[in-house]
């Protein structure tokens, strides 16, 4: 029994992180309509960038986190500018397509600077302390902190959409481009903004990912597909579905693992394709407005 | 005269009927093949071969049908695997196991195409992912192909084709060439039907096709099928033609999804052309760049990238703008009796 | 530069890809003047504020206001330069309550008389309902919501598209009512209505558009009812 607890609180702990990965995708297609095929790709430079960080100034992979998240912000910003904000229309080819090249791009780039060995962020301390919070029922420091981190993000976006200028504008621009314009906001660059968020969600997810396991240049997309599919679990629009949705993969996945290792990931996908069929618009659909 | 004598539909233009001569003379030098190229031209032929049927079956799903798919590495790793547990484990001779796998792939279409028809757009190209990430971790439990690391084809199977070494390079290279044929003809015989003005139709503008009486659903699930039912037997052939197989390899995006969108997106979407423009380019970019290593797969996606937004209806679609060519006779052009003999008139 | 008209659209040509929308288009609003553009449906007055509002570019021809060219000036610059559109069907955001809805129209940040208050007193309805969504606002209470949306930009020149569309008449009589609390600030009116008393009425100068082209204009009073409607008409 309080074995089955522990891989269940595992699974809600990572499940957190798979939050992260789906509220950066979550945050573009409501305010855009652009699913990012380079999304998990991204995740993966944001390590690959702290790892760099931590290496050349010695900072440990938390405090690198000052650094990482505003590079990765103005990425997404001058990604959307120059390249993305071309791509929006009618047709869903074009963002497709050029979001599958970047994510080509991204892989094999990676793959050219630091070869295809695996890495990981080495954290101290934090990643072997763990507590006694029943008996024996155990929680690790980092997938705790992890997963506060998680919330907080979520909480914070959630506050950002319904409380602040730039959420307004980002629900105003996703109702109505052109009446967006007549108010004065620069479309474009409302878009930009809303990938730099996205990328400055992606680079805290990137870093906890690189913290947690190692990573390599080719793991990105299998990053992506979690995020979508807790994206789809939680239901499209709605931030808190969004880690409810991070959280039921996490605990499939947990589940699965216990019984087979190699059913770990089918575990999780399995559980989206259940999902899909009896309940497609998610768990918690956004109430329309 | 009457009302009716006045006009006809035809298909064929000045260049197709040029095109036409031109793909006869090809498929001539191309069946001929083995006697003019060494082995290794052959392998290359083949393998082109292959990757025009998929990306041909890709542009009619995404180019055609709307339905911008980036899990058909489902049905290619599902044909191969198919084909190494029907000769494996049944003793099917491996070219009947290509010709068995393609229906069997068509009946898997239609539960997975309930599934994920119920997402809309980009994610129902995700989606498509997922299906295929379900199949090759299903495939990796498949303890008696292999699991995950994959398993061979049994030298007794591969010797039962043929005798010798060169006349199973022979047949494989023929099978290629035949089914790519078949797979395009059964194409143009599509977009020539009925169904082809439905696809057509929807290509153009979806919500019009739907008032028109077109039932859009229905015309994109029988693409779906049958685009499953093709992309599976090229993927049979190519594993056969590989001799081995693994969850990884079988099931890969990047080489059967994404290179496949890049090749008809360069060549040119919703044309039957593009995809084979497409292909001849990209070997020529791989044989070319390939001593740059991964960096070759860069540059590849940066031109598809660049010609998305610069030239989204691909070269052939900038060639055919210009100078009015279609290689196959696909577009329907109505032809004015009137206009047919005026103009006759003035010549004379 | 006082003397100079707010507003003047010299000569415009505009297109929807092939096909041509308007045919030398010119108009001018002097300040605080309110101009009525009349014209059967498709005659091309919506093309025409959305012109003007940035929305859609001149092919030929040029766009001044307050003695700057504004012709390939982007909507959201159009706005902080002070022109002010009230789209057709009202289009508020549904995703925003009232009170963002409002908000999100002084966005540009021009500095003027109209802040949530004043719009608020204009529109007391408004007021009470102002944390509920946009959506659940009736149509004549939707078209204050987008008027006072337009108006927190604190525009010089506000353009109206058919605000009395869709509306009961006694609501299009309470909305018209408050032109002159609006006007009186200054501020210049371009109205678009296919309601052509209304428009005579609230009125000085009228300008009737027919197929993309200017039909007739000159001062409401000057105008007879058989010139307006051979022109509106083209009869």
């Amino acid at each position: 029994m309080t074995e089955w607890l522990n891989v269940i609180l595992q699974g809600v702990l990572i499940g957190g992180l798979y939050a992260m990965f789906a509220a950066g995708l979550s945050l573009i297609f409501g305010v855009m309509r652009l699913v990012n095929i380079a999304h998990g790709d991204l995740i993966v430079l944001a390590a690959y960038v702290a790892l760099m960080v931590t290496q050349t100034l010695g900072l440990d992979p938390l405090t690198s986190l000052l650094l990482v998240v505003p590079a990765m912000a103005i990425i997404g910003y001058a990604l959307q500018r120059l390249l993305l904000n071309r791509t929006l229309g009618d047709d869903l080819l074009p963002p497709l397509l050029v979001t599958f090249g970047l994510s080509i791009i991204i892989q094999n780039g990676l793959l050219e600077l630091f070869t295809a060995d695996s890495r990981k962020l080495q954290a101290g301390a934090v990643e072997t302390m763990t507590y006694q919070i029943g008996t024996g029922i155990w929680v690790g420091l980092l997938p705790f902190i992890q997963f506060v981190v998680a919330v907080a993000v979520i909480a914070a976006l959630q506050v950002l959409f319904y409380r602040t200028a730039l959420g307004r504008a980002f629900r105003a621009t996703s109702d109505d481009q052109s009446v967006a314009q007549l108010m004065g906001l620069d479309t474009r660059h409302v878009f930009a903004m809303a990938m730099a968020l996205s990328l400055a969600v992606v680079a805290i997810a990137g870093v906890f990912l690189a913290v947690r396991s190692n990573f390599d240049p080719a793991i990105g997309p299998a990053r992506l597909i979690f995020g979508f599919e807790a994206v789809i679990i939680g239901g499209l629009g709605s931030m808190w579905g969004t880690l409810a949705g991070g959280v039921i993969l996490g605990v499939s996945q947990a589940i699965g693992a216990q019984i087979d290792p190699g059913w770990q990931l089918l575990a999780g996908h399995i559980v989206f394709l259940i999902i899909l069929a009896v309940r497609p618009q998610g768990l918690f659909p956004k109430v329309s407005g | 005269m009457s009302e009716q004598g006045r006009y006809r539909v035809e298909h064929a233009t000045r260049s197709s009927r040029i095109g036409v001569g031109l793909i006869v003379i090809v498929l001539l030098a191309l069946a001929l093949a083995p006697f003019w190229g060494d082995r290794q031209m052959l392998r290359l032929l083949a393998e082109l071969l292959t990757f025009v049927a998929l990306a041909s079956l890709w542009n009619l799903l995404a180019g055609y049908a709307g339905l911008v798919s980036v899990g058909q590495q489902a049905f290619v790793g599902l044909g191969g695997y198919l084909l190494f547990a029907m000769v494996i484990l049944g003793g099917v001779h491996p070219i009947a196991a290509i010709f068995i796998a393609g229906p069997i792939a068509a009946l898997v279409s239609i539960p997975v195409a309930a599934l994920t028809f119920r997402l809309r757009g980009a994610y129902f190209a995700i989606g498509t992912w997922v299906v295929a990430e379900v199949f090759r971790l299903l495939a990796s439990q498949v303890s008696v192909l292999g699991g995950g690391s994959g398993i061979s084809l049994p030298a007794a199977a591969v010797i039962a084709m043929a005798p010798t070494r060169q006349a199973r390079e022979f047949e494989i290279y023929w099978l290629a060439l035949a089914l790519t044929v078949m797979v395009l003809a059964a194409i143009v015989a599509l977009l020539r039907s009925r169904h082809g003005l439905a696809l057509t139709a929807i290509r153009d503008n979806e919500v019009a096709a739907q008032s028109n009486g077109i039932d859009v659903t229905r015309v994109k699930l029988i693409v779906y099928v049958l685009t499953a039912f093709g992309t599976a037997m090229i993927g049979a052939l190519i594993f056969l033609m590989k001799l081995r197989i693994s969850p990884d390899t079988a099931f890969s995006v990047n080489d059967w999804t994404a290179f496949v969108i890049f090749i008809t997106v360069i060549g040119g979407i919703g044309r039957i052309e593009g995809p084979i423009v497409g292909t001849i380019i990209f070997f020529f970019m791989r044989q070319t760049l390939s001593d740059l290593g991964s960096l070759y797969l860069l540059i590849m996606g940066a031109v598809a990238i660049v010609v998305m937004l610069w030239a989204p209806k691909g070269l052939w679609g900038l060639i055919a703008e210009r100078y009015g060519w279609q290689a196959l006779p696909l577009q329907r052009q109505l032809v004015f009796d009137d206009d047919a003999r005026r103009a006759s008139d003035k010549r004379a | 530069m006082r003397d100079a008209p707010l507003l003047q659209v010299d000569a415009i040509d505009v297109f929807y890809g092939d096909f041509q929308a308007l045919f030398g288009v010119s108009l001018t609003v002097e300040r605080g003047h309110v101009v009525a553009v009349i014209g059967a449906n498709g005659a091309g007055k919506s093309t025409l504020l959305k012109t003007i509002a940035g929305l859609m570019q001149p092919r030929r021809g040029s766009i001044r206001f307050n003695g700057a060219a504004i012709d390939n000036a982007p909507a959201f610059a159009v706005v902080k330069r002070g022109i002010a559109l009230v789209p057709e069907g009202r289009r508020l955001f549904p995703s925003l309550s009232v009170e963002e809805n409002l908000k999100i129209g002084g966005q540009s940040g021009r500095p003027g008389p109209w802040t949530l208050s004043q719009i608020y007193k204009l529109f007391p309805v408004l007021s009470e309902r102002r944390h509920l969504p946009a959506t659940a606002l009736s149509g004549g209470q939707q078209q204050m919501a987008a008027i006072g949306r337009a108006l927190m930009s604190n525009p010089d020149l506000l353009l109206c598209d058919e605000i009395s569309l869709g509306l009961a008449p006694i609501i299009v009589r309470d909305i018209y009512a408050q032109l002159p609390a609006i006007v009186g600030d200054g501020m210049s009116l371009v109205i678009v209505e296919q309601d052509i008393a209304q428009a005579l009425k609230a009125a000085a100068q009228v300008y009737c558009l027919q197929e993309g082209r200017i039909a007739l204009q000159g001062a409401a009073r000057d105008l007879t009812r058989e010139a307006i409607s051979a022109a509106y008409f083209g009869v």
